[in-house]
C-alpha cells in the first residue's frame, strides 16, 4: 500500500504558513545555506543523480536541463519559474504559493546559484492576485533577512527576484511562449532550436522549471538523493502533489510518491461521490488522453500512464463519474484550446475551432454521422503537426473519448439530443433541484 | 481627451518603477498594462500612447500586446469584474448553471457590464482552483465552492455596499482598479490577510494526519 508522504505540502494550513518566521522554524533555509558551501557543479549533480523530473507535464529530467547551460561567457543567466499554471485541471502550484511562498524562495535561491543565476523570475499567471502578494511579501521579507539580495548569507552571491504577473494566456505556460510574454511581447512559442538553455530570455542562457520542480530541490538538498529516490519508480523518482477534483467525495491536493495509482488516491478522498460510479478520468490534465475504471490500477509514474495509452502531465486527476455527458466535457475543453490557440500555427488555430463548432453542433444534437470523421480527420490534422505541445495535446480528450465512448457520440447524433441531464452532474443539491 | 499632467506624470514615474525591475525596460509593459487598468479601468486609447512613449513603441505595438490577453479590457468595465469559470470541470459540477443564473440576474451576457457600472461578467477559463469547483473569481480572487444561490448573495452583498470576503483571499474583496494596481507590482500591504489555504488543499494532509503517515525520514536517520 503506497502512503501518503507530506513534504512540499507539510506546512499547508498552518497559521501563517507563508511567513519567513514560520518557514525557519521548520528548518527553511537552511538547505541555502548548505548548498553556498558547495560548488554550483556538484548541486547539478546532486540533483541529476536525485533523478527529480520536471513537475510541470513533461518530465524531463531537471539536473540535466539545468546541465545543458553553456559555459559561463561573463554575461548574465537567468532562471525563469514558470506559475503560469494554466492547464485544466492543475491546480497544485498555486496554493504551493500561496501557503508557502518561501519553499519556492528558497528553491530559486538554490538553483539560481546552481547555474550560475543573479537575476531570477518567477511568472505568474494575472489572474491569482492573493498568490502575487503572498510571493511579492515573501521576496521582502527574505530581502530583509539578507536570504535575498546581496552577499547572500555572507557568500559572494547576489541575487534578484522579480515577480512577474501576465494578464491570462494559457500558452504562457509554454516554455518559449513565456519568455516572449515575459519580454513584454505577444506569448507566442518560438521555433526551436535554439533552446532556452541556449538563447532564452533576451536571449541569454536560460533555465525555465516548473514551481513544484523548484520546490522540490530543497529537500534534495537538505535530506539527500537516497532519501529522495526511497520515494516513487525507479524511473520516476520523488514525491509530487496529486490533486483530485470532480466527482469526488473530498477533492484535494494529495502530496505521494510517483507510481501510486487512481484506486490508492480515491479511498484516500472518500471515494467517487456517494451513490455514483467512475466514469472517465485524465490522469494529468485535459491535454493528456482521457481514461477509464479499466486503469484504476495503473500506477502513476511517466512510464505506466504511457503504457496505458496517456500521460501523467502535471498529476491533474479530474474524476467524473456516470452522469457526466462525455461529449459535453469534450465540447467543453475544445472551446477552452479554441479560446486560448495563441493563432501562430494553422493547424491550432483553425483545428480547434472546427473542431470546437463540430462538436458543439453534436452535443446540442444538430450532428451527422459525417461529423465523427471530420472530428478524426480534423485531430490528425493537429497532433503531431502543430507548432507546439499545447497544439499538439488539444485533440487528447477527443481522441481517446472516441476510442472508449464512440457510441456516445452516435447516440447524440441519432437522437438529434444530449441524452444527459446537465443538473445530474452539479455538485450541488440546489441546482440540481 | 488625454491625461491631465498630474496623472500623466505620475504614470510615467511608476512606468520607470515598473522598469526597473527588469534587465530591459520593454518586459515592464504587461504590468505597465496593469496599471493603466488601475487608473481607467481599462487599456484606454490614452493609455496605449503613454505606453507607447515610455518604451518607445508604436501604439500599434503596445495595441497588438494588450489585445493578446484576457485580462486586458478593451472597454470600460464594472467596479466587480465577476469571472465564472465555465471551463469542462467547474461547468459540469455547476459553473454553467451559476453563470446562467447571474447573467439572468444581471440582465447581462457574457463580457456585458450593468448600466451602473457595478458589474461586469464574463465566463473565464480554469483558474487552477479544480478541487473548488465550481469557482467565481470576483477581480482575480477566489470564490471557491460557490452555487447559483451564493453568486447572486454576492452581488446583493456587493449592491448594499457590505463588506464582502474572497474565500482564500483578503478580508475585504477590493475594487477592479485596486486590484489592477496590485498586479502592477504595487503593493497594498494585504498579504498577510487570508487564510494558508481552503479545506481541499490540506485534504491529503488531513488523511496523512489520521492515519499517521508522514515524509520518510531523512538520510543516515533510522525511520
Amino acid at each position: 500500500m503506497t502512503t501518503l508522504t507530506p513534504i512540499l505540502t507539510a506546512r499547508w494550513g498552518k497559521p501563517d504558513s507563508w511567513r519567513l518566521n514560520t518557514y525557519q522554524a521548520d528548518g527553511g533555509y537552511k538547505a541555502l545555506a548548505k548548498a553556498l558551501t558547495m560548488k554550483p557543479p556538484e548541486l547539478v549533480d546532486l540533483i541529476k543523480s536525485s533523478g527529480l523530473r520536471g513537475r510541470g507535464g513533461a518530465g524531463f529530467p531537471t539536473g540535466l536541463k539545468w546541465s545543458f547551460l553553456p559555459a559561463p561567457d561573463g554575461g548574465p543567466r537567468y532562471l525563469v519559474v514558470n506559475a503560469d499554471e494554466s492547464e485544466p485541471g492543475t491546480c497544485k502550484d498555486v496554493p504551493l504559493m500561496m501557503a508557502d511562498p518561501h519553499l519556492l524562495l528558497e528553491g530559486i535561491a538554490i538553483t539560481a546559484y546552481a547555474i550560475g543565476c543573479n537575476h531570477a523570475f518567477i511568472y505568474l499567471r494575472g489572474e491569482v492576485v492573493h498568490v502575487y502578494r503572498r510571493l511579492m511579501r515573501a521576496v521582502e521579507e527574505a530581502k530583509e533577512a539578507g536570504l535575498l539580495g546581496s552577499g547572500i548569507l555572507g557568500h559572494e552571491f547576489d541575487l534578484t527576484v522579480t515577480v512577474h504577473a501576465g494578464a491570462g494566456a494559457y500558452i504562457c505556460g509554454e516554455e518559449t511562449a513565456l519568455l516572449d510574454s515575459l519580454e513584454g511581447k505577444r506569448g507566442q512559442p518560438r521555433l526551436k532550436p535554439p533552446f532556452p538553455a541556449v538563447e532564452g530570455l533576451y536571449a541569454r542562457p536560460t533555465v525555465v522549471n516548473n514551481v513544484e520542480t523548484i520546490a522540490s530541490v530543497p529537500g534534495i538538498l537538505a535530506n539527500g538523493t537516497s532519501w529522495f529516490t526511497s520515494m516513487g519508480t525507479e524511473k520516476s523518482a520523488g514525491h509530487g502533489i496529486f490533486s483530485l477534483s470532480g466527482h469526488v467525495t473530498r477533492p484535494g491536493q494529495y502530496e505521494a510518491p510517483f507510481g501510486i495509482t487512481l484506486r490508492e488516491l480515491l479511498d484516500m478522498a472518500g471515494g467517487i461521490r456517494q451513490g455514483h460510479e467512475l466514469k472517465f478520468w485524465t490522469p494529468g490534465g485535459s491535454s493528456t488522453p482521457l481514461l477509464t475504471a479499466e486503469h484504476l490500477d495503473v500506477p502513476l509514474d511517466y512510464e505506466s500512464v504511457v503504457g496505458a495509452g496517456s500521460m501523467l502531465g502535471t498529476r491533474a486527476l479530474q474524476i467524473f463519474d456516470e452522469t457526466t455527458c462525455v461529449v459535453r466535457a469534450v465540447t467543453r475543453w475544445m472551446e477552452f484550446y479554441a479560446h486560448e490557440s495563441c493563432g501562430k500555427c494553422t493547424p491550432c488555430r483553425e483545428g480547434t475551432s472546427w473542431l470546437s463548432s463540430t462538436l458543439q453542433a453534436i452535443q446540442a444534437g444538430r450532428g451527422r454521422p459525417a461529423d465523427l470523421e471530420i472530428l478524426a480527420d480534423v485531430s490528425g490534422s493537429i497532433i503531431g503537426k502543430a507548432f507546439c505541445p499545447l497544439g499538439d495535446g488539444a485533440p487528447s480528450s477527443l481522441t481517446s473519448s472516441l476510442k472508449y465512448f464512440r457510441s456516445e457520440y452516435e447516440d447524440h447524433v441519432a437522437l438529434g439530443a444530449c441524452p444527459f441531464d446537465p443538473a445530474a452532474s452539479t455538485l450541488t443539491e440546489e441546482v440540481a433541484a | 481627451m488625454s491625461y491631465d499632467t498630474a496623472t500623466s506624470a505620475r504614470l510615467t514615474a511608476e512606468f520607470s518603477e515598473i522598469q526597473a525591475r527588469y534587465p530591459s525596460a520593454r518586459s515592464a509593459l504587461l504590468p505597465m498594462l496593469h496599471l493603466v487598468q488601475s487608473v481607467d479601468g481599462y487599456v484606454s486609447p490614452d493609455g496605449i500612447d503613454l505606453c507607447a512613449e515610455s518604451l518607445d513603441l508604436t501604439p500599434a505595438e503596445v495595441s497588438a500586446v494588450a489585445s493578446f490577453y484576457t485580462q486586458f479590457r478593451r472597454q470600460p468595465g464594472g467596479t466587480y469584474n465577476l469571472g465564472v469559470c465555465t471551463t469542462a470541470l467547474c461547468a459540469i459540477m455547476g459553473g454553467d448553471a451559476i453563470f446562467e443564473r447571474l447573467s439572468e440576474y444581471l440582465g447581462l451576457d457574457n463580457g456585458g457590464t450593468t448600466p451602473d457600472g457595478m458589474f461586469t461578467l464574463e465566463k473565464v477559463e480554469c483558474n487552477a482552483a479544480c478541487d473548488y469547483a465550481p469557482v467565481i473569481m470576483a477581480n482575480w480572487e477566489f470564490f471557491d465552492c460557490q452555487t447559483p444561490t451564493s453568486a447572486t448573495e454576492l452581488v446583493d452583498k456587493l449592491r448594499g455596499g457590505e463588506p464582502v470576503s474572497p474565500t482564500r483571499g483578503p478580508d475585504r474583496l477590493r475594487t477592479f482598479v485596486e486590484v489592477e494596481r496590485t498586479l502592477a507590482g504595487f503593493s497594498d500591504g494585504l498579504a498577510d490577510q487570508g487564510p494558508s489555504g481552503g479545506a481541499a488543499s490540506a485534504a491529503g494532509l488531513e488523511v496523512a494526519r489520521q492515519r499517521g503517515w508522514t515524509a520518510p525520514a531523512r538520510e543516515g536517520k533510522v525511520s
